[in-house]
C-alpha cells in the first residue's frame, strides 16, 4: 500500500530546496481584466485587478493577505493556484518555475490545493462526501477503492466520522462540516502549500472557531505550509505568521503579523487597523479613519495608489509610485511600499518615520 | 435608446442571412434534381436549358445564392409555376388574411390569457388557481387542428350558427371587418386563441405570483396601499414580460397559422403553404417561407426594443 | 511530525456507510406523492402498453375495411368506437395509431435531446469564440416558428415518416442545444468545477463526473416537455399529409381522412385528435409535475 504512495511522490525527499528556499515566490505577477481596444489599439478600462504583486511564503508558516474587497486577494490566490492565467508574472515552487519540464501543470497541482470560500458551492452536489474526496487522488491513478479508504481516513482526520458522514450529500451536512470536507478534498492529494481563500468567512463564529483550530492542528501534523487570505484582521492576526497588506492590486505591506498589527508603517494598515471599532468604552474610535471613497481599480490613481486617501500625502507620493522598500530589518522580513519609509524619496516626512523606527 | 435598437438590428442582420440561406437551400435538399422543383417534367428540353441557364444551376452554389438573393431584394421572389403569377403578389395577398386572423386570434388569447393568468396569481393554490392553470394547461396541449374540427362539427354541423369554411363573400380577395364577413373570423380566431392564451396564462400566472412574493408588495401593503394600489404595481412591473409574450405568439400564429387555415380554408399564407406543398411548386413554398420567417425575425425585434423600453431595469448598454 | 503519505490504507477498514437517499431516488418519491402526475403516467402507460402489444389488445385487423359498413356510429354491436371511412374498426386503429403516432412524436424529441444536450455541453464548456459560432448558428435556426420550420422541411424533403422524423429532430434541436448550453455554463463557473480543475482532472473527466451529472437533469425535463408539442406537430404533419401515408393508422393521418365525415359521424371523426389530445395533455402534466418534483432540493 505504502508503495503507491512512495510512487505519488509522497516520499520525504519532495522538500527540494531545503529550509532556506522558499516554498512559494512570486514575483511581478500581473492581471487585467476585460477592457476594449480604443481606436489607438491600446487596452482600456480594463480592471487592473493584480498589478504587479511579489510575494514569498517560507515554508511552514502561515502568510495571511489581507485587504478590503475589491483588492485583488482573491484574484492573487486564483493566480496563484494557476485557475487563472497571468498576464506577466514568473510563480517559483520550491525553486522550480511552475509550467517548465521541471514542474508541470498537473505536478504542481499536487503539490498545492486550495478552499474555496462558499463551502456549499464548491462541493458537487451529485456526488456523495467520500466520492468527492476521493476524486482527486482517482484523477491522478489511484484505484477506486483506495481513493476511497484515504477519503474515509481524511474524514476521521478533519472530525467527522466516516461511518456517519461518509455516504452523505452536501445538503445533508451543516456549513462547518462542509468547510471541513473541502479541507480534507483539499489534502487528499498530499499537498504541500494550501491557500485559504476566505475559507472560515462565511461560517458563524463559533464553528469558525474550530475550524481554525482544525487547520492548526492539521498544519502541525502534516507540516503544511499555509496561504490564508481573508478580510478579517483577528483572523488572521490568529493564524498567520507574516501578513501581507493589499490595496487596489498592489501589496502595499508585508511582515510579521505582530509587528505589522501592533505597529504598521503604512498609512493603510494603520488606517485598516483603526477600522475595527474599539471594544473599549472609555476608548471608542470617534472619527473614521479613512476619508473619500475607494477609488476605481478600473483608472488607479498616479503615482502612489492609496495617496487620495492618504493623510500623509506629499506632492511625491502623486508623483512616483513606491515599491516595496528594502527589509526593514525586523526578524522576519518587513518592507514597505510608501515613501515615508525611503528617505531618499523626498517626503517631508521619511526622516522623521525613519527615526521612529 | 437609438443606439440599442441599432445595436440588435446589427446583431440581428446576419441571423436574417442565415435564415435566408436556409430558406435558399430549401430547393436543394428535395431529392431528385432541383430543376423539377421549378419545372414540371414534361417541359421541352430547351426550355429545361433556359430555366437551367437563368436559375444558375449550372452555376457554384453561392453564386446561385447570391442572385438569388439579389432578385429577393429587389421584390422578385420567383414564379410560381402552379399559378404562373409571381410570387410576391401572391404572398402578399395572403399575408393580409393571415395578419388579420393572427392578430384577431392573439388579441383574444391575450384578453383571455391575462384574464386567467392574474386569477390564477393572485388567488395562489386555490380551487380558482387550480381552474385556471388546468385552462391553461388544456390550452397548450390542445391539438389546434383537431380542436378547429371540433367547433365546425359543433358550431356549423350541428348547431349551423356559424360558416364552416373560407372567409366569406369575395373569396380570397382580403376580408373586410364588416357584419357579412364577421361570421366567418369566429370560429378560425377562437381556434388559433387556444394556444395563445394558455401560454399567456401560465407566463402571466408566473410573472403575478413572482411579483407578489416579492417584499417590495409587502412594503407597499405595510405602508397601508389598498388592493387597487397594489394591482396596479402589479400591472405595470408584469406588463413589459406580458406584451413581449404577447408579441412572440403573434410571430408563432404568423408563421404557424397553416393548420388552422386548412381546417377552414382561410385564404392565408398558410392555405398558400399547403397549396404549394401538394403541388410540388417550390418556388411558393419558398418565397412564403421566407417571408414568414423575415416576419418572424422583424417580430422578435420590434419585441424586443419594446420591451427594453418599457423596462427600465433592463440595461441599454 | 506524521507526512500524509503515513496513511496506511490498510489499517482504515471502511465500514459499509448508511445507505444516503440519491438524488434521483428522491426526485421519484416526490413525483410518486403527485397524484396528478401519477394519473398522467399511468394513461401514458396505459397508451403505452395497448400500442405495443396491439395485436393482443385490439379487437380486430386496422387494415381490414368493409365498405358496406363504413362510419358506423360509436357504440355499435361489431364495432365498439364506430368505423371510419372504409369500414375499418376505429377502435383498433387507434389502438395500433398509437405505435406510429408515439413513435414519431417520441422519437425526434430523443433524437433532439441525443444531439441537443453534445452540441450545447460543448459549446458551454468550451466557451469563448467556438461557443459564439456555435449558438449563432442555432439561433438562425431558432428564428423559424417551429411549425414553419418543420412544414418547411417535411415540403422539401417529401412525405414520409422518416422525412417527418427527420425534419421534427432538427426543428428540436435548436431548443435543447440552447438550454444546454444556458446551464452548463452557469454550472461550468461553480466551485466544485474550478476545484475538480485545480485536482488536476482533464476536461471530459470533469464534464463526466460532475457536469454531466447536473446539468442532463434539467435538460431531460425540458425535452420531456418537447414531447407533446413533438406529438401535436408529428400528427399534424400527417394531418396535411407529409408524414405517415395511407393506409397506416396514425392519429393524425386519420383525422385528415376522416374530415369529410364530420357530417356524416361527427363523433367518430373526432376520436383520433381527442387521442392526440389525452396523450399530449398527459405528457405534459408528467412533465410539469417532474419539473416541480425537481425544484425542491431535498
Amino acid at each position: 500500500m505504502s508503495a503507491i504512495l512512495e510512487a505519488s511522490g509522497a516520499a520525504p525527499g519532495r522538500d527540494r530546496g531545503g529550509p532556506a528556499q522558499p516554498l512559494l515566490s512570486v514575483t511581478g505577477l500581473v492581471k487585467h481584466f476585460g477592457g476594449r481596444r480604443d481606436w489607438s489599439g491600446k487596452r482600456r478600462g480594463m480592471v487592473r485587478a493584480v498589478d504587479g504583486v511579489d510575494l514569498e511564503i517560507f515554508k511552514g508558516e502561515t502568510l495571511g493577505i489581507v485587504g478590503e474587497s475589491g483588492c485583488g486577494k482573491s484574484t492573487t490566490a486564483r493566480l496563484v493556484m494557476q485557475i487563472i492565467r497571468p498576464d506577466r508574472g514568473e510563480i517559483l515552487f520550491d525553486g522550480e518555475a511552475v509550467g517548465s519540464p521541471a514542474l508541470g501543470l498537473q505536478d504542481y497541482r499536487r503539490e498545492t490545493q486550495m478552499v474555496f470560500q462558499d463551502s456549499y458551492a464548491s462541493l458537487n452536489p451529485r456526488l456523495t462526501v467520500e466520492h468527492t474526496i476521493a476524486f482527486g487522488p482517482w484523477v491522478h491513478g489511484e484505484g477506486r477503492r483506495a481513493a476511497v479508504a484515504r477519503a474515509h481516513d481524511l474524514l476521521a482526520r478533519v472530525g467527522l466520522a466516516p461511518e456517519r458522514f461518509a455516504a452523505r450529500y452536501p445538503h445533508e451536512l451543516s456549513g462547518g462540516q462542509r468547510q471541513r470536507v473541502n479541507i480534507a478534498r483539499a489534502l487528499a492529494l498530499q499537498p504541500r502549500l494550501l491557500i485559504l481563500d476566505e475559507a472560515v468567512s462565511a461560517l458563524d463564529k463559533s464553528v469558525e472557531a474550530q475550524v481554525l483550530n482544525l487547520l492548526l492542528d492539521l498544519k502541525a501534523e502534516f507540516g503544511l505550509t499555509y496561504m490564508f487570505i481573508s478580510h478579517d484582521l483577528n483572523v488572521v492576526r490568529f493564524m498567520s505568521d507574516r501578513v501581507m497588506v493589499m490595496y487596489l492590486g498592489k501589496a502595499v505591506e508585508v511582515g510579521p503579523s505582530d509587528v505589522i498589527l501592533k505597529d504598521p508603517r503604512h498609512p493603510y494598515t494603520t488606517a485598516l487597523l483603526a477600522s475595527m471599532p474599539s471594544m473599549d468604552p472609555d476608548n471608542r474610535t470617534e472619527e473614521a479613519p479613512l476619508f473619500g471613497d475607494p477609488p476605481n481599480p478600473i483608472d488607479p490613481p498616479p503615482g502612489c495608489r492609496f495617496h487620495t486617501r492618504c493623510k500623509f500625502a506629499a506632492p511625491v507620493c502623486s508623483a512616483r509610485e513606491p515599491g516595496l522598500g528594502a527589509d526593514l530589518g525586523d526578524d522576519l522580513v518587513h518592507r514597505v511600499a510608501c515613501h515615508m519609509a525611503d528617505p531618499s524619496s523626498g517626503h517631508p516626512g521619511a526622516v522623521a518615520a525613519m527615526e521612529r523606527a | 435608446m437609438l443606439l440599442y435598437t441599432l445595436k440588435r438590428l446589427l446583431y440581428v442582420t446576419p441571423v436574417a442571412i442565415g435564415v435566408s440561406i436556409v430558406c435558399f437551400l430549401l430547393i436543394h435538399i428535395t431529392p431528385g434534381d432541383p430543376l423539377s422543383a421549378i419545372l414540371p417534367s414534361d417541359a421541352p428540353l430547351e426550355l429545361q436549358m433556359q430555366m437551367r441557364a437563368a436559375y444558375g444551376f449550372d452555376k457554384p452554389l453561392w453564386m446561385q445564392y447570391a442572385l438569388w438573393f439579389w432578385k429577393v431584394l429587389h421584390g422578385d421572389l420567383g414564379t410560381s409555376i402552379a399559378t404562373g403569377r409571381p410570387v410576391a403578389a401572391e404572398v402578399l395577398r395572403a399575408v393580409g388574411n393571415t395578419l388579420i386572423l393572427a392578430t384577431v386570434a392573439t388579441l383574444i388569447g391575450f384578453t383571455l390569457g391575462t384574464f386567467f393568468g392574474f386569477v390564477a396569481g393572485y388567488f395562489r393554490d386555490s380551487w380558482l388557481d387550480k381552474l385556471a392553470s388546468a385552462l391553461s394547461v388544456l390550452g397548450v396541449s390542445v391539438p389546434h387542428y383537431w380542436l378547429g374540427m371540433v367547433m365546425v362539427i359543433i358550431f356549423s354541423a350541428q348547431l349551423g350558427w356559424l360558416p364552416p369554411t373560407g372567409a366569406g363573400p369575395g373569396g380570397s380577395s382580403n376580408w373586410r371587418p364588416d357584419p357579412e364577413h364577421l361570421s366567418y373570423i369566429i370560429l378560425p380566431a377562437l381556434t388559433m386563441s387556444v394556444i395563445p392564451m394558455g401560454v399567456i396564462s401560465r407566463t402571466v400566472r408566473a410573472l403575478v405570483a413572482d411579483i407578489l412574493d416579492q417584499e417590495f408588495v409587502q412594503a407597499l401593503r405595510a405602508k397601508g396601499l389598498g388592493e387597487y394600489g397594489v394591482f396596479r404595481h402589479v400591472v405595470t412591473n408584469a406588463a413589459p414580460t406580458a406584451l413581449a409574450v404577447m408579441g412572440l405568439q403573434l410571430g408563432y400564429l404568423l408563421g404557424g397559422s397553416i393548420l388552422i387555415e386548412t381546417v377552414f380554408s382561410w385564404p392565408g399564407t398558410g392555405f398558400l403553404l399547403n397549396a404549394a406543398i401538394f403541388q410540388r411548386d417550390l418556388p411558393l413554398l419558398q418565397g412564403t417561407i421566407l417571408v414568414l420567417a423575415m416576419f418572424f425575425v422583424a417580430l422578435n425585434l420590434a419585441v424586443d426594443v419594446i420591451q427594453t423600453a418599457l423596462d427600465p431595469r433592463i440595461e441599454r448598454a | 511530525m506524521a507526512v500524509l503519505s503515513d496513511i496506511r490504507i490498510d489499517t482504515v477498514a471502511p465500514l459499509p456507510a448508511r445507505a444516503s437517499r440519491g438524488y434521483w431516488g428522491s426526485v421519484l418519491r416526490r413525483l410518486m406523492r403527485d397524484p396528478v402526475a401519477m394519473v398522467a403516467a399511468g394513461v401514458i402507460l396505459a397508451i403505452v402498453l395497448a400500442a405495443a402489444f396491439a395485436p393482443f389488445v385490439a379487437p380486430g385487423d386496422p387494415y381490414k375495411g368493409a365498405m358496406l359498413r363504413r362510419l358506423k356510429p360509436i357504440g355499435d354491436a361489431t364495432y365498439w368506437l364506430g368505423s371510419d371511412e372504409l369500414g375499418r374498426d376505429m377502435l383498433t386503429r387507434l389502438i395500433y395509431g398509437g405505435r406510429l403516432s408515439l413513435f414519431m412524436g417520441v422519437l425526434p424529441v430523443a433524437c433532439a435531446f441525443v444531439i441537443g444536450s453534445t452540441l450545447g455541453v460543448f459549446a458551454g464548456y468550451v466557451g469563448g469564440w467556438v461557443n459564439m459560432v456555435l449558438m449563432r448558428v442555432i439561433d438562425v435556426f431558432y428564428a423559424f416558428p417551429s411549425v414553419l420550420l418543420a412544414i418547411a422541411l417535411s415540403g422539401a424533403l417529401g412525405a414520409g415518416i422518416t422525412n417527418a422524423v427527420v425534419s421534427l429532430t432538427i426543428v428540436f434541436i435548436p431548443p435543447i442545444t440552447r438550454v444546454a448550453e444556458s446551464v452548463t455554463t452557469q454550472i461550468r463557473t461553480r466551485d466544485y468545477v474550478e476545484a475538480a480543475r485545480v485536482s488536476g482532472a482533464g476536461a471530459f473527466t470533469i464534464i463526466r463526473v460532475h457536469v454531466l451529472g447536473n446539468v442532463l437533469g434539467p435538460i431531460f425535463v425540458y425535452a420531456t416537455s418537447l414531447i407533446s408539442v413533438s406529438m401535436i406537430l408529428a400528427s399534424g404533419l400527417s394531418f396535411l399529409g407529409l408524414g405517415s401515408k395511407p393506409p397506416e393508422p396514425e392519429w393524425g393521418l386519420m383525422l385528415n381522412t376522416l374530415r369529410t365525415a364530420i357530417y356524416v359521424q361527427p363523433a367518430v371523426a373526432a376520436l383520433p385528435g381527442a387521442m392526440i389530445f389525452i396523450t399530449s395533455i398527459s405528457f405534459n402534466l408528467l412533465s410539469d409535475g417532474l419539473r416541480s418534483a425537481m425544484a425542491v432540493r431535498a
